[in-house]
């Protein structure tokens, strides 16, 4: 048999346990969730081994003879130590180090790129000077550039900075602006919450794609066959459990 | 032995912390090249913290088999989801495809792990729903500004919305690309100023929460 076909009967069944789920938790969905996580594990073992092991250390030690590799091995061997409860401080070092080089390399970049560069990009002119024109004022909205969306995103910042600032007591003017950053953030939240929701029904769609694919006679039409054998099982399981005296735990 | 076990981890965090933040100031090939090294280090120790993981979800997973506590059974399911997936990948020499053929490995990644993960996330939209029925009614002004937001979005990102009301998509763009994007700013800065100050909490031995307890 093709393996494809096969690989069409396998995808199909598994997209069915895990969609049993919206009936209610069973153990097809169960089954389908601890093979995804085997599944997903035994792959980034598989890619990182490639990756690190092969890519990063062998091949580099034996073919250029980069030596000074074996340290990050060594201070990643110290990692294992925490399995030897007496050498366990040793696993100290190696955390000492990632941790140690990440905060050293997170304050320059940080500052640079996602504080001084965010205020660059929110303090910006109001007016343009355009050639022929002279100096404009923009009021067109769809373009995030023009001027009257320069001072929305300068008031949206604002605001929502000052309404994250305890230091000083949100009343009088204070309090509206820190109304006008619960405003901001709500549509925020909204407009996040709305693209999530259009991302999941993307996979949705593309779930539901494969299946009207694979119900194809030309895979043997293992949608239909396998929905009604999850709708089967959902059912014998669903009589087995009501037949089932209480757990009296 | 205390200076071993204690203080000689916050002193290499420190050295490499100062060191690894004056890089970003030195414009200097040897520099660039501290850089290019620490990340390929970094990537080396990162895989040795993977193999800590592992043995963590192996150790769980066998005292469940051994015992036979209740669900064990899918215990043996992940073992063999995973050691399965591990002896293709090998056997593939961890290559989904060789001169456009796809490898069992790739089969596996095609036919297994593709539609469990898309599965798996799109149920979510459902959950999302339900979620959003509960508890999006428009109780108060700022929940019914976010109801708001979010339909415009929504609306916005399907052909049929953009067919019942045509400007629902130059809004919901406007929405993301100014409104949106000015919360997230100022959201950035905040969480960026925190990520300062940690960084140099740690840098100088005040947070040592990361080594962990124990015995000293």
């Amino acid at each position: 048999m093709d393996v494809t076909i096969i690989g069409a009967w396998v995808a199909t069944g598994l997209t069915l346990f895990i969609f049993s789920f919206l009936y209610k938790d069973n153990p097809l969905f169960k089954l389908a969730e601890n093979l995804y996580v085997g599944v997903s594990v035994g792959y980034t073992i598989v890619k990182t081994y490639d990756t690190v092991i092969v890519y990063l250390i062998w091949k580099p030690i034996v073919e250029n003879q980069e030596w000074t590799l074996l340290i990050p091995v060594a201070i990643g061997l110290l990692m294992l130590t925490r399995y030897v409860p007496k050498a366990a401080w040793l696993s100290r070092y190696a955390f000492a180090f990632i941790v140690g080089v990440g905060a050293g390399l997170a304050i320059p970049r940080t500052v640079s790129s996602f504080i001084l560069k965010q205020i660059e990009d929110t303090v910006r002119p109001l007016l343009v000077l355009v050639p022929g024109d002279g100096v404009t004022f923009s009021w067109n909205l769809m373009n995030p550039a023009s001027s009257v969306n320069v001072i929305i995103v300068l008031i949206g910042v604002s605001s929502v900075l000052f309404y994250f600032f305890f230091s000083v007591e949100h009343s009088g003017p204070g309090k509206a602006v820190a109304r006008m950053g619960v405003l901001f953030l709500m549509i925020a939240f909204g407009a996040a919450f709305g693209y999530t929701v259009m991302a999941r029904m993307s996979l949705l769609i593309g779930r539901l794609t494969d299946l009207i694919e694979y119900s194809d006679p030309a895979y043997g039409r293992p949608t239909l066959w396998l929905a009604l054998v999850t709708i089967g099982t959902l059912i014998a399981l669903s009589r087995r459990s009501r037949s089932e005296p209480p757990d009296s735990h | 032995m205390i200076f071993l076990r204690r203080q000689m981890p916050l002193l290499i965090t420190m050295i490499t912390g100062l060191i690894f933040a004056a890089q970003y100031y030195v414009p200097h090939p040897a520099s660039e090249q501290l850089l290019t090294s620490a990340t390929k280090w970094l990537q080396i120790i990162g895989g040795f913290a993977l193999v800590l993981g592992v043995t963590s979800l192996f150790h769980v997973h066998a005292a469940k088999i051994r015992r036979k506590e209740a669900g064990w059974g899918y215990s043996v399911v992940l073992y063999a989801g995973m050691l399965g997936t591990m002896a293709v990948g090998w056997w593939a020499n961890g290559k989904e495809s060789v001169e456009g053929v796809s490898t069992a490995f790739g089969w596996v990644y095609n036919f297994m792990m593709v539609p469990l993960q898309g599965t798996m996330f799109a149920i979510l939209a459902f959950f999302i729903a339900s979620a959003a029925y509960r508890s999006f009614r428009a109780r108060s002004r700022e929940a019914a500004v976010l109801l708001i937001a979010a339909v415009i979005v929504m609306m916005g990102r399907v052909p049929l919305g953009e067919y019942l009301v045509p400007i629902s998509g130059d809004i919901s763009q406007w929405i993301l690309n100014v409104l949106n994007a000015s919360v997230r700013r100022a959201i950035l800065i905040g969480v960026s100023l925190g990520a300062v100050a940690l960084s140099f909490k740690i840098i100088f031995g005040v947070e040592r929460s990361y080594l962990g307890g124990g015995k000293e």
